[in-house]
């Protein structure tokens, strides 16, 4: 499965798709080391970065002086329009949190959607009733089980796209909608809400109430980049759809992991962990089961390799 | 690799009267923070601060260097410092945030920076951080047991604890007061059991006692960050050196501890693993 994983990326994202493509993988490589860079610039102080951007300006106006390459014919644009991995953006139950997440990465956003990828299918961004192909699916919101319509958009999207990505705990976890128990305007039947992996295959999920603008930005270089290493987190979340302040308990504290570092508690959206006896303590009425803090815990799951990476240690 | 990737190694302290004074040891922590605060390379700090309880301590946001100083000295309890993050930016609207950290605290942070999930906008805001060497943590209570039960003493009348030359010690108006580390065995969080960093191999600047004289400190510089800090500290002339080659007892005790660590937790991995249970690592 991971291999055609591999291979569907590489094809989502133009590499080795054709032989005469140097160009456009210049190309390509320019973006990602932008988009690379401004992720960096994210992570980094706000003079820091700024020096950053002027001496990528200086370079820019360098190499667009002496870069032939620029009055390039409007076919090749069009080759290139044809290589851009294709992303739909569906949009189940829930608030779009995730979604309003994404465009505050302001920064690289119009670099993303006009050059980077081609964003064939959504509600509100695109004009298109049936589903087309795309190479990957990014799901905001739980499905609705009394809901006809999402249900059916919902598996057609699974079978038209490669890859399915639970964006946000609510397509992850179910989040807040799990405690949905119907009778509302304008369709009271509505109640039962779950995560679309109870419905369809998941490919990887990104949690997160909601998801960081970072960790779609940081998602989204490393997808372009084919960096497997970092993704591999999101593809083992996949499988898991019950994450909630329970997990802490049951998974860390209970399994004699807990360190009281405080992390799961700096992660709660709602403020419903405290430490108690230098234990996360979670407050039922509080919890909307997002799954950020077992998703944060350090000993839930350690990326010792990517900080290392990180860090330049 | 028992100290993890680190640039340089050396045996140092504080030149300040005022931190010497207050310091566990060396003072490294309270000195770089608050160089790094009059510095501007950070706006403020979440320290383990001290509240009305004796030796309960709270992560608390520092934003002079008076408050740093204040919350100077080991407490061996738990101080999630991570919990007053949030405050501290959006509150506080710091954004370069210095902060200090157990091995276990460095790992949670550097993760939550790595794969920033849940935490928008909030682990890019962390520009220093400093790691602290840690053996095993207490429950307050576990503490309270050795200082109440075991050397007859009481929690409010200890003024300072260390750890030092195999024994667990108390300063009180009555004296200095040691246990046998053997004694307080057992007493430590048992999550602490798996954990195979002694050196908070992920730090920035990581600094313990173990391998310099009294007075002094070991000191790791890992990231460029930490080690950018830490020169032009010394170069400030607010922390002074020593080579670690001509301190006593020197890197070869460390060694041992933290070699003697790693090897203790993977035991108890394999252990817990035998029977079904899960290890992160």
């Amino acid at each position: 499965m991971f291999e055609a994983f591999i291979k569907k990326l590489k094809k989502f994202l133009g590499l080795g798709a054709k032989p005469d493509a140097d160009d456009v993988k210049a190309e390509t490589q320019k973006l990602k080391t932008e988009a690379k860079k401004e992720v960096e610039a994210i992570s980094k102080p706000a003079e820091e970065a700024k020096k950053i951007a002027d001496a990528e300006k200086a370079e820019e106006a360098k190499t667009e002086s002496s870069d032939p390459k620029n009055d390039e014919s409007s076919i090749e644009e069009a080759e290139k329009v044809a290589d851009k991995p294709k992303i739909g953006y569906i949009h189940m139950s829930g608030c779009t949190g995730d979604g309003m997440s994404l465009t505050e990465n302001y920064d690289i956003l119009a670099d993303l959607l006009a050059d980077m990828v081609d964003i064939v299918y959504g509600t509100t961004l695109v004009d298109l009733w049936e589903v087309p192909d795309m190479d990957l699916a990014l799901v905001e919101g739980s499905v609705c089980l009394q809901d006809e319509h999402s249900i059916k958009e919902l598996l057609e999207v699974r079978e038209k796209a490669g890859l399915v990505c639970a964006f946000g705990s609510c397509a992850m976890t179910g989040c807040f909608t799990r405690y949905a128990r119907g009778g509302q305007l304008a369709q009271p039947k509505h109640e039962s809400f779950v995560p679309i992996s109870d419905l369809i295959k998941v490919d990887c999920a990104i949690p997160g109430c909601p998801a960081s603008p970072e960790i779609i930005a940081k998602t989204v270089v490393a997808l372009i980049n084919g960096d497997m290493d970092y993704l591999e987190p999101m593809l083992n979340l996949a499988s898991c759809n019950l994450a909630c302040g329970c997990d802490l308990q049951t998974n860390i504290v209970n399994k004699a992991l807990c360190s009281g570092c405080g992390t799961c508690v700096a992660a709660c959206p709602t403020r419903a962990l405290e430490m108690v006896e230098g234990r996360p303590s979670c407050n039922k009425d509080r919890c909307i089961k997002c799954g950020s803090c077992y998703t944060h815990c350090p000993r839930a799951w350690f990326p010792e390799e990517q900080i290392k990476k990180d860090l330049g240690l | 690799m028992a100290f993890g990737t680190y640039k340089e190694v050396v045996s140092a302290r504080a030149t300040s009267k005022e931190i010497q004074k207050v310091a566990q040891d060396g003072g490294i922590v309270t000195a770089l923070l608050t160089y790094a605060l009059e510095e501007n390379i950070i706006e403020g700090a979440v320290v383990a601060g001290d509240t009305e309880d004796a030796w309960k301590p709270e992560p608390t946001i520092a934003m002079t260097a008076e408050e740093i100083i204040a919350a100077a000295g080991t407490k061996y309890t738990f101080s999630p410092n991570a919990l007053a993050f949030k405050e501290a930016v959006r509150q506080y609207g710091i954004e370069k945030l210095g902060t200090v950290g157990t091995p276990c605290q460095v790992q949670g942070i550097r993760k939550m920076q790595s794969y920033p999930f849940a935490t928008r906008f909030l682990a890019d805001k962390i520009s220093l951080l400093i790691g602290i060497f840690c053996m095993e943590n207490f429950p307050r209570a576990s503490l309270q047991t050795f200082i109440d039960g075991k050397l007859n003493s009481s929690m409010e009348l200890t003024e300072k604890m260390d750890i030092g030359k195999g024994k667990f010690w108390i300063d009180t108006p009555e004296g200095q007061k040691g246990l046998a580390l053997k004694e307080t065995h057992g007493y430590e969080q048992a999550g602490c059991n798996i954990c195979q960093d002694y050196v908070a191999e992920l730090a920035d600047v990581s600094t313990g006692s173990v391998g310099s004289p009294d007075g002094w400190s070991t000191v790791f510089t890992r990231t460029d960050a930490g080690a950018d800090v830490f020169t032009a500290a010394v170069e400030a002339g607010v922390i002074e050196t020593k080579v670690m080659d001509d301190v006593k007892p020197g890197l070869g005790l460390l060694e041992k501890l933290s070699n003697g660590k790693k090897s203790k937790g993977k035991d108890e991995c394999a252990r817990r693993a035998e029977m079904g249970l899960p290890t992160p690592w």
